[in-house]
């Protein structure tokens, strides 16, 4: 969001201030609290932009698993639950550091904030490694969408020990939808990461310097807001694309 | 006209005050959110057909729920951000339904 | 009925104030680096200016080619890209940006009373955003163009065609952002950054229509961002989420699609709405009739908006029933758009009117405007819609609604804050000229392509049965008349910038926050923050506060 800097703002002649003046109220704002509040609200409406973004996939994944249920069934069966598990722990842990992290802002301790930042920045590398992990493999199984989709494993599963039911080829061919808004989906996920991690390091080179410990949070604050709006995404993804049909 | 101008008046009815929320809240509500995982994958193992998932979805969007109260602070906000967040899943709900008008009534019963 | 409110100060002595955010700072960086509002305004109205000649000059080619029924002047597939191109900048370059980034960002701060937008570097980042998506779509051009139509439709665009269709949608999908931005702006200023006093209901109604156009921006542009990135990935990885071979459907893209781009409409007209309310307040010398009502159909048009898009889709195969819907539904659009021009109707009733050229342009648009929307209500209705659609009639009605309504909007509005903008005066007949100009050719281009759409004459073809030739010729005759109305503002609008009158704080008398401070605005807008005691378009007020100054502001 619209990060103040140093104000470096020129005063009209006969301009005075009625109030105290603090680094990172700028000038067109009458208040510092009117601009936290409206940076807040931006950040908001912002992430309402991202709502509608992933809401567009995730209708096209409610049409086709209705549409192809056998398929999505198997393919999803493909993933590993205590990965998919993990990461959400691991997940929800990054976002509980970074609550943290913008009440150490708020409190204005500054080593704390910096290492609450730090953990978040790992538990989201943590999370990044397990999804390579997750994609090799579905490379290896030629499982992503394209040219060298394999339906093999789900036309004739015992061939490759899998107890799962073998689908006709019409509806084995429809795994590719899924692992189609599988990637789409995880993918456009995963590169709001790693764009949140670019930003953590911003925010930690700026957290070290002591911007942060002296009242002033908003970009924190704003940050820890993006980073639980990646969470939440994530925290649907789960259920959504691990756990179909798992029981017997 | 700017000594009636007091600039502390300009905040809008939309306006609350800041609230900290400390560290003891986040814990509980950290391990609310593990627990909710927890039982998100035993449930799906459990066969509960039709309602298998609904009850997914059901948790998932509970957990949402408590991230966007205490995490990201809706609880303590605005109207105006409360406002905000309901539009945006409310806009999302408008694609779906209108959509799915199209979708369910293509062969009735055989979507 | 007086015949002109125009009250420039003595030509004499009158002079451009010292200080201004024109001569603020000096130099190009000064400009590129600005986080004036006023001044991105100006940056993007030079951009789009450009961009709007762009496309004018694919229309020209169109028509003509139209003009004789063999394809003679260009290939087929030359033909293709034309009209492809001409959509894409149009729509995406020109008409989505036009009045709220350039209008919109000069006068909506100023018109609340505020300083500046709530965040100057994002409405700085929105223009850089906007040039970036404007050069991949000259690149998209120079490396060959694209022939899928503005719509993009699946499979055409993701199995049929080589064209660079990758570098359009990520030309769209970028320029996309620059507009959810305007709009996020937008929306935070207009809620947190109101002087005092400056209630929901004293705000001019051009600050309603933006806020309405804003809330669609922000919730409709991102799912065009997904559904390109998700043709995109089509087309390089091939996945298959639209790909019926492998199971996807191509419809879902139709749905994704439209439900951006039918909100996107009123995205571009809803500004020009506002421009006319404050247009025809001022120049019938009247607040204008039911503000609220006014007020809340631009916020129920962004509503129901969001529920109408499939009636683009009625002969593509969706299901007949969710047809009926939506069809039904479309008919509600029209309950607000008549509030408007009824309203409209009603301020002119017993006003002192005068015809000064933003009228003028205001007029057309009430006329324009209104035979743009009845026809869409003829297409929203199930059994027309089959006979009409693809056709030269619904041509010619998004023309009348994006030419005739916002484009002459759009004009009225730049004539109507030219004075505030420049601090001069553009000539008076010469632009009357241009509007009627313009009026003439508009009428003259696009009502021959009602009847042959009527008659069955197919859009998107470069060669046509002879017997459709006189209509034709009749349409590009109009569009060369219309060409010369749109070229005349350029040049006497860059002539007045050195030339012009000098045009006073409130030549037109009106009672906009904007027009009570000198022209052009200072930097930051006010000396002092002001404090708003009376209603919008209260022009008791006016004369009371004009009598007892001596000189303006």
């Amino acid at each position: 969001m619209d990060n103040a800097l140093a104000a470096n703002h020129t005063h009209e002649a006969g301009e005075t201030h009625e109030h105290v003046f603090v680094p990172q109220h700028r000038h067109h704002f009458e208040t510092e609290q009117q601009q936290r509040e409206a940076g807040t609200f931006g950040m908001w409406l912002f992430l309402l932009t991202e709502i509608m973004f992933f809401g567009g996939m995730f209708f096209a994944y409610l049409l086709y698993r209705n549409w192809y249920n056998p398929a999505f069934v198997a393919a999803s069966n493909q993933l590993s639950i205590p990965l998919g598990a993990f990461n959400t722990a691991v997940l929800i842990g990054s976002g509980f550091f970074m609550a943290l992290a913008v009440w150490a802002a708020e409190v204005r301790k500054k080593s704390l904030l910096v290492l609450f930042l730090a953990i978040t920045t790992l538990l989201g590398f943590t999370f990044l490694g397990v999804k390579y992990v997750e994609y090799h493999e579905k490379w290896e199984k030629h499982h992503i969408p394209g040219e060298h989709f394999d339906v093999s494993e789900f036309v004739n599963p015992k061939a490759f020990g899998l107890k799962e039911t073998p689908l006709a080829p019409d509806m084995a061919a429809k795994t590719q939808v899924f692992f189609s808004l599988y990637f789409a989906m995880t993918g456009m996920h995963a590169l709001h990461m790693i764009i949140g991690i670019v930003l953590l390091f911003w925010l930690m080179y700026r957290s070290q310097r002591g911007d942060f410990s002296s009242g002033y949070v908003a970009p924190i604050e704003n940050f820890g807001l993006y980073w639980h709006f990646v969470d939440i995404v994530w925290i649907f993804l789960f259920p959504l694309l691990y756990l179909i049909n798992r029981h017997p | 006209m700017s000594e009636h101008h007091d600039p502390s008046n300009v905040t809008n009815p939309e306006h609350a005050e800041h609230h900290i929320v400390g560290p003891k809240t986040y814990i509980i509500i950290f391990a609310t959110l593990l627990t909710f995982t927890g039982l998100t994958v035993a449930a799906a193992f459990v066969n509960l057909g039709i309602f298998n998932p609904i009850v997914a979805l059901l948790i998932a969007s509970i957990k949402a729920v408590i991230v966007m109260l205490f995490f990201m602070h809706v609880y303590y906000q605005s109207k105006l951000v409360k406002m905000t967040v309901v539009a945006g899943f409310f806009t999302f709900l408008i694609l779906i339904t209108m959509t799915l008008t199209d979708y369910i009534s293509r062969a009735w019963g055989m979507w | 009925m007086s015949t002109t409110i125009v009250r420039l100060p003595d030509q004499a002595t009158a002079q451009m104030p010292k200080r201004s955010y024109l001569n603020n700072e000096h130099g190009l960086l000064s400009w590129l680096l600005t986080g004036d509002h006023k001044r991105i305004a100006i940056l993007y109205l030079i951009s789009i200016s450009f961009f709007f000649l762009l496309g004018g000059i694919f229309a020209g080619l169109i028509r003509l080619e139209l003009l004789t029924p063999q394809p003679d002047l260009m290939a087929s597939d030359t033909y293709n890209k034309m009209f492809t191109m001409h959509g894409v900048v149009m729509i995406f370059l020109f008409l989505v940006p036009s009045v709220p980034a350039t209008l919109g960002n000069f006068l909506i701060p100023i018109m609340i009373g505020a300083k500046d937008l709530a965040f100057p570097k994002i409405n700085l980042l929105s223009w850089y955003l906007y040039m970036v998506g404007g050069v991949l779509t000259l690149a998209a051009l120079v490396l060959g163009g694209v022939d899928t139509g503005w719509t993009f439709t699946t499979p055409l665009s993701t199995h049929y065609l080589n064209t660079n269709v990758v570098t359009a949608a990520t030309a769209i999908f970028i320029a996309g952002f620059a507009s959810i931005f305007t709009g996020l702006n937008f929306i935070v200023t207009i809620h947190r950054m109101r002087a005092p006093g400056m209630t929901w209901f004293r705000m001019p109604l051009f600050v309603w229509a933006n806020y309405a156009a804003s809330i669609l921006m922000v919730l409709g542009t991102p799912v065009l961002a997904i559904t390109l990135v998700l043709v995109a990935l089509e087309r390089t990885i091939g996945i298959g989420v639209f790909d019926p071979t492998k199971g996807g459907d191509p419809l879902l893209f139709q749905h994704l699609f439209w439900f951006y781009s039918h909100p996107a409409v009123y995205i571009m007209i809803l500004p020009g709405m506002g421009v006319i309310s404050e247009v025809i307040s001022t120049f019938s010398r009247k607040r204008v009739f039911g503000y609220t009502a006014v007020a809340f159909s631009s916020v129920a048009i962004a509503l129901f908006g969001f529920f109408v898009w499939a009636h683009h889709m009625f002969i593509m195969g969706v299901s007949n029933y969710s047809a009926l819907v939506f069809s039904l539904l479309t008919m509600l659009v029209a309950v607000p758009s008549a509030i408007k021009v009824f309203n409209w109707s009603f301020t002119l009733q017993k006003g002192s009117i005068t015809f000064e050229t933003p009228m003028l342009y205001a007029f057309a648009f009430i006329g324009l405007f209104t035979i743009g929307g009845m026809t869409g209500v003829f297409l929203g209705s199930l059994g027309m819609d089959i006979h009409l659609t693809e056709t030269y009639f619904i041509v010619a009605h998004f023309h009348f609604v994006m030419v005739g309504g916002m484009l002459m909007a759009f004009l009225a509005g730049i004539h109507f804050w030219w004075p505030k903008m420049t601090g001069r005066m553009y000539p008076e007949s010469f632009s009357k000229l241009s509007a009627v100009t313009s009026f003439i050719g508009f009428n003259l281009t696009f009502m021959p392509q009602f009847v042959l759409g009527y008659l069955g004459m197919p859009r998107r073809y470069h060669a046509y049965p002879a017997e459709y030739q006189v209509l034709n010729v009749l349409s590009t005759a109009g569009a060369t008349v219309l060409g010369i109305g749109f070229l005349l503002p350029l040049l006497y609008l860059g002539w007045s910038l050195k030339y012009g009158k000098i045009a006073g704080n409130n030549p037109w008398q009106a009672t906009g926050l904007e027009w009570q401070i000198q022209s052009p605005p200072l930097t930051e807008n006010f000396t002092e923050i002001p404090v708003i005691d009376y209603e919008a378009y209260d022009y008791e007020w006016l004369a009371h506060k004009t009598e007892q100054e001596v000189t303006v502001g």
